[in-house]
């Protein structure tokens, strides 16, 4: 499960930033997630409480914002939200179509006490 | 109190990944990230692809499993040199583990570096592994639905693979729907049909590799 490997990322921004800013305990940490990105939700949840035992982290509830998958058209420039995952541009039928939204894997802020 | 941060969660792996791209790039060596389910024909494809281009090129594999070696060995056997990465059951390679695999290495005699990652269309498409390109395997026993079901391990992709065309008769896949599926979620890719078994498509995906391979060294040589 390779969400064990993003909690740990995730542990580690938090640890610093929270040390960084002179903070105890973090009480919530605002992830946000592409819908283009192989996480599942329920599982890092999983993940970070187990891994976040015994550390500043230990209480901090995780949010979750699940960024919708968006891309670009390189030929006519419009921006559209993809349905279906079919990246192809729906105004011009290009193929030159570039993702704006949707891959982030991001920890956006924290709440420190 | 409120602390904005804005971190991307893979940047360690991420920075790994690109003094890789850099080192390999420095020495002009092109590196194939090849992924797929577990018995979607990946080690068969190396197999082939390293019995038809080992006297043209110099390649080392490096092989990504779970426990065993049992891969390694039959690389070993097309007399080219490779390294085994054991997960001890994680599910995806890192950069860090290619990057300590890459120690193994003689660098400076190679032209390309193939690494198959774990068997698996979840996990290892998140990790960048200093790769030049992914190339997917997708065998064709797996169904016609697996694109949209794991779409982010097709459209990470430049080629997928579409193995095991010669048991096409004896299963239902559509390969209407599925060609369809995989253009729409990665319309740059390369799709190729290839069967491992009866050499049938192999010709052309020796072609695109060898092109990139090119495309690369020309850069490089540029960049000098
Ligand atoms: N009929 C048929 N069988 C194939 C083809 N390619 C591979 N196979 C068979 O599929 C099985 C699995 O192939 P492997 O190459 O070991 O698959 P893999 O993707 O490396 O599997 P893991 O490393 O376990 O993830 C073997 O029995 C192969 O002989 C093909 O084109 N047609
Ligand atoms: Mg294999
Ligand atoms: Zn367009």
């Amino acid at each position: 499960m390779h969400e064990m490997a993003i909690a740990q990322g995730i542990l580690e921004i938090v640890a610093d930033a929270a040390a960084n800013n002179g903070a105890g305990k973090v009480s919530r940490i605002k992830l946000q997630i592409g819908q283009l990105t192989a996480i599942e939700p329920d599982a890092l949840r999983f993940c970070f409480a187990a891994m976040a035992a015994g550390t500043m982290a230990e209480r901090a509830e995780l949010e979750i914002e699940i960024m919708p998958l968006i891309c670009r058209c390189q030929d006519c420039s419009r921006s559209f939200a993809v349905e279906a995952f079919r990246l192809v541009c729906p105004d011009c039928g290009s193929h030159r179509t570039e993702i704006t939204s949707g891959r982030e894997l991001r920890v956006e802020h924290l709440e420190v006490e | 109190m409120e602390i904005r941060v804005m971190a991307n969660i893979l940047e360690q792996n991420d920075r790994i990944a690109d003094e890789l791209k850099a080192a390999l790039g420095a020495q002009g060596i092109f590196a194939l990230n090849l992924l797929g389910s577990p018995g979607s024909g990946k080690t068969t494809l190396l197999e082939n692809t390293l019995a038809a281009l080992k006297d043209e090129m110099n390649i080392a594999v490096i092989e990504g499993d779970l426990f065993t070696s049992k891969d390694a060995e039959r690389i070993a056997r097309q007399g080219v040199p490779v390294i085994q990465i054991n997960t001890g059951g994680g599910c995806h390679l890192d950069a860090n583990m290619v990057r300590n695999a890459l120690a193994g290495l003689e660098l400076a005699a190679l032209d390309l570096i193939i690494i198959e990652n774990v068997g698996n269309l979840v996990c290892p498409a998140e990790f960048d592994i200093g790769e030049d390109c992914k190339v997917t395997v997708l065998s064709i026993t797996e169904g016609e639905d697996k694109p949209l079901k794991y779409p982010l391990v097709f459209k990470q992709a430049e080629a997928v693979i579409l193995n095991k065309v010669d048991l096409l008769p004896y299963t239902s896949f559509d390969m209407e729907a599925a060609c369809e599926d995989l253009s729409s979620i990665s319309p740059g890719a390369a799709l190729l049909l290839v069967s491992c078994r009866t050499g049938e498509g192999l010709l052309d995906w020796y072609s695109w590799l060898r092109q990139r391979i090119a495309q690369k060294k020309t850069r490089s040589q540029a960049d000098d």
